[in-house]
């Protein structure tokens, strides 16, 4: 391979692997928020799931630790759920609440855990797993077909979801309630019921982006370590148009924004490393700014 | 505030520690000797009440007051941490320049130039909202990291201590530090707080523009078209002004506590001011009891930490909690005004 070539496909490989975790998430947003309700308790649900994965893992291996990351994700799910669908209170503020809680009670399992000092854990991660054949394909080879299992995942989620929301019943009724929650509830459907699962499905898709993350691409858990990652896959979402297909495109987007700060090193590029921290959500502002009158949410998104 | 105001109160808080215990225990904690340690770390003594509760209560108050007055309005504004840092970024290097100054004249330079840094800070949310209809509750959040890189950057760079070691910057002229109340470590910009909770409560009750706030935030068609308010330029205002409320609490911070800037200034006050602003049901008076409150358990998190092995993040557990709690009650008699503002927003957008 040239050299070019190489700086490229290692370019694309990177910008895969940081998105893998922002297009879970953004995935089960995507169910979640086409049912009407926003959650912005993902971000505590990723980062539950990021220490439940971490714990598991160290018990059992990595895949238990994916389960367990899922398991703690559905689990904070279930108390948005009950709060916003069950008594009806403000989205925005539960989700900000959920985050919060996620915050305090991974920093006390966290400290209890692995003590004060903390960081060097040892844990068993997800090896990549390179397809035979396809991984030979120039360029996008090595970047979609040499990854480890939850990008395989993340990627086959896409049209999974597609057909679930646009080409089945179930699916229909879940846009009908995220359009408009009286109609679909005059029209038989059980809203509440609904609302419920898509919060649930988005908290499991949220706990499997936080697994993700420690098991698959930092190695270790650290406490805040989701830094923002599930208020991002939010505005991945938005800008996705709230559409799997345009949710992938965006995701890799970010990861594209991300994977930058690796290319600039390797090319000797002296950049503030922080001007990469800001890049993503700049972006995202920048972003949502142009898609003025383009975009439209789901019409009770929002509203309990 | 009403009776039923302070059995919700209670409860929230009251639920929120006992969750926090159970929490501890689980996690394997001596859960007692930690609440034990909270409550010396806050209340244990005056000191403990004068230089750790109240000084954290100061923020807290400055900032729970924006957060209210946006409320009021029916905006989210949950990027405060955001325009606290940007406050406390110009704070200080306006403070590292202002030592020929007389103090009066310093501090008045710099708490000005914290005031306007978090107005432009959010100037941005403002801006995206007018003209692109960006919704300020993702904005605002999401600038929140990039001031933090923001201040990563500049305590690494422009602003970086002489030597050029240690990731934070030169301590503030002298002139523009703060004065104790004696025998404590308490500055004085807690005066500063309980003024701005004065003319808060007097704008929302007394005048017109604090009634104009309060039609928009219960409903900017009905403003709009009976009362012919220009609700988009109520909101706009409202939450430029909670962002430089925000900024000036960075200011008084940096003037007041750290005279210097670094990394993880803030414990998060500015999410924790949230949870402050809706237990006071953003009553500005409310909010500087609720303030002393959420002062007080950041007081005592520090405690908790040093004496008894328990993370301070802890605490946030209490702040979640106690919103879920608020949160609930407000969802069930729509009282508090807040969930239908913003649902009748959300129906006019």
């Amino acid at each position: 391979m040239s050299g070019l070539e190489e700086l490229t496909a290692g370019f694309l490989a990177a910008a895969v692997r940081v998105a893998t975790p922002l297009l879970l998430a953004a995935t089960g947003e995507t169910v979640t928020e086409r049912a009407g309700v926003i959650n912005l308790g993902i971000e505590g649900m990723m980062l539950a799931g990021a220490l439940a994965a971490a714990l598991g893992a160290s018990a059992a291996g990595p895949w238990t630790g994916v389960l367990a990351g899922i398991g703690a994700g559905t689990a904070l799910a279930l108390v948005f759920a009950a709060v916003v669908v069950g008594a009806r209170g403000d989205q925005i503020i539960t989700g900000t609440a959920v985050t919060l809680g996620a915050v305090g009670l991974t920093g006390m399992v966290y400290r209890q855990a692995y003590g004060t000092a903390g960081a060097g854990l040892n844990l068993p991660t997800l090896a990549a797993l390179p397809v035979p054949g396809l991984r030979e394909i120039p360029l996008i080879g090595p970047a979609l077909f040499d990854q480890p299992a939850p990008t395989y995942l993340a990627i086959l989620a896409l049209p999974i979801v597609w057909w679930c929301l646009f080409r089945t019943r179930a699916g229909l009724m879940l846009r009908a309630t995220g359009e408009s929650q009286a109609m679909a509830r005059a029209a038989g459907v059980r809203t509440g019921l609904v609302r419920a699962v898509a919060t649930l499905i988005g908290g499991a898709f949220a706990g499997l982006a936080g697994a993700t993350l420690v098991l698959a691409q930092v190695g270790t858990f650290a406490e805040k370590m989701t830094a923002g990652r599930g208020f991002i896959a939010i505005a991945i979402v938005v800008l996705g148009r709230w559409h799997p297909a345009g949710v992938g495109l965006a995701a890799l987007l970010f990861g594209a924004a991300t994977a930058l700060q690796f290319l600039f090193q390797t090319l000797g590029w002296d950049v503030p490393y922080q001007l990469f921290l800001m890049l993503p959500y700049g972006l995202t502002l920048l972003a949502l700014a142009g898609l003025v009158g383009r975009v439209r949410p789901p019409a009770d998104l929002g509203r309990g | 505030m009403p009776r039923r105001a302070w059995v919700i109160a209670g409860t929230a808080v009251g639920l929120g520690l006992a969750v926090l215990a159970a929490g501890l225990s689980l996690a394997g904690y001596d859960a007692g000797a930690a609440l034990a340690a909270l409550w010396t770390g806050a209340f244990g003594s005056w000191y403990a009440f004068t230089s750790a509760t109240l000084v954290r209560a100061v923020p807290l108050i400055l900032i729970g007051l924006g957060i209210a007055l946006g409320f009021r309005a029916g905006v989210f504004n949950i990027g405060a941490e955001g325009q606290f840092y940007a406050g406390a970024i110009a704070a200080t290097w306006v403070g590292l320049h202002v030592g020929a100054m007389p103090a009066a004249l310093a501090i008045s330079a710099v708490w000005s130039a914290a005031l306007l840094a978090g107005a432009c800070w959010v100037a941005v949310p403002v801006g995206l909202r007018m003209r692109y209809g960006v919704l300020e509750v993702i904005s605002t959040l999401l600038l929140n990291f990039v001031a933090e890189a923001l201040v990563s950057f500049v305590v690494q760079g422009p602003l970086q201590e002489r030597q050029g070691i240690y990731p934070q910057s030169d301590p503030i002229a002298l002139s523009a530090r703060l004065p104790f109340i004696p025998g404590t470590r308490l500055h004085v910009g807690l005066f500063l707080a309980l003024g701005c909770a004065g003319v808060l409560w007097y704008l929302f009750a007394r005048t017109r523009w604090g009634f104009k706030l309060r039609a928009v935030g219960a409903g900017p068609r009905a403003a709009e078209v009976s009362g012919r308010i220009d609700s988009r330029r109520v909101t706009a205002q409202a939450l430029l002004a909670s962002g430089a409320i925000a900024g000036l609490a960075g200011g008084v911070e940096v003037t007041g506590v750290s005279y210097a800037l670094y990394q993880n200034l803030s414990p998060g006050y500015g999410f924790t001011a949230i949870a402050v602003a809706l237990l006071a049901r953003l009553h500005p008076l409310a909010v500087v009891a609720a303030g002393l409150l959420f002062g007080a358990l950041e007081a005592g998190a520090g405690a908790m930490q040093r004496d008894a092995g328990v993370p301070a993040v802890a605490v946030s557990v209490v702040e979640a909690v106690v919103l879920i709690v608020v949160v609930i009650a407000a969802a069930g008699v729509q009282r508090i005004g807040l969930v239908g503002a913003a649902r009748a927003r959300r129906r006019a957008a």
